[in-house]
């Protein structure tokens, strides 16, 4: 049985760490889950943890990027913190250019990017105690 | 092909599992040949798009890997080697964003960019060989 990735939900930002190298139904079981948390909690934001993963191919490239437009048809941000430099520099050599997926170096630095977002369109801040401070 | 094999091992991709192994057993060579770190990732990225076709389009098959040594340098060679429907037009597999189903049609195109060698043989109707090879510098 594929694992099970956990999501876990900060005020109102949904974080995920992929701490595994997931098989490929473990990565269609994430996107499920993850797709029908912001469904269920409303979630203004999305953080995707990668620190610990070795490496990115097509397929979850395409599961980063589908979770990234899903949110923003639900009016959620998705950022990708910690992309190693290696997993970077491969994935501009392998074409997959991750087009609607943003980035931050740190997981303190994605929070605060959704919530500089998430106020842009006119609400109130998401995580104020989370994202504060540097 | 040149270069003299040290080690040999053949992996059998059957399931998804089996695509995890491969990334595994590749991560494990490319450290032993002292890849860097960019390379190793290129390599293993590379190798998990390929051992997903063998499994995906051709219908399960094998990784069969060897570490090289040829003038002093190391490098891995891994041959990805199914029995499945073949690829009738190989240039049009080999285009970037060209998919016979519902991938994102980068893994052939990709992963020939990522790595040193690389050989396609298909027969339409008798199966895949892809064959990578990636050298330390
Ligand atoms: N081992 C194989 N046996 C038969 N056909 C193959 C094999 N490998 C690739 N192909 C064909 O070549 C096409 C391109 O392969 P490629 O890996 O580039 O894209 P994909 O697998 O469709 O999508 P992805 O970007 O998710 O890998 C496939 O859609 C398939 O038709
Ligand atoms: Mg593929």
């Amino acid at each position: 049985m594929s694992e099970r990735v956990p999501i876990l939900r900060i005020r109102q930002v949904l974080l995920v760490s992929i701490q595994t190298d997931l098989d490929d139904q473990a990565v269609l079981l994430l996107q499920d889950d993850l797709a029908q948390a912001v469904v269920d909690s409303g979630a203004h934001g999305v953080v995707i943890d990668i620190t610990a993963v070795e490496i990115v191919d097509s397929f979850v490239g395409r599961m980063l990027a589908t979770i990234a437009s899903l949110s923003r048809l639900l009016d959620a941000g998705t950022v990708l913190v910690g992309m190693r430099p290696a997993v970077a520099i491969t994935l501009v050599e392998l074409g997959l250019s991750l087009g609607g997926v943003r980035t931050a170096l740190t997981l303190d630095k994605g929070l605060r990017m959704l919530e500089d977002d998430h106020a842009e369109r006119g609400h109130e801040g998401i995580a104020p105690d989370v994202a504060a401070g540097a | 092909m040149s270069g003299a094999s040290r080690t040999s091992e053949v992996l059998e991709i059957t399931t998804t599992a089996g695509v995890v192994q491969a990334r595994q057993q590749v991560r494990a060579l490319a450290q032993q040949c002292r890849l860097s770190l960019v390379d190793q990732t290129k390599l293993i990225t590379a190798a998990s798009e390929l051992a997903r076709n063998t499994l995906v389009h051709g219908g399960g098959g094998t990784m069969t890997a060897l570490l090289l040594e040829e003038r002093g340098r190391r490098g891995v060679r891994l041959a990805f080697a199914d029995r499945g429907p073949g690829i009738a037009d190989v240039d049009l597999a080999l285009t970037d964003g060209w998919t016979s189903g519902t991938g994102m049609g980068l893994g052939l195109s990709g992963s020939k960019r990522l790595v040193d060698d690389f050989v396609l043989d298909t027969t339409p109707g008798a199966g895949t060989t892809v064959t990578i090879t990636k050298w330390g510098r």
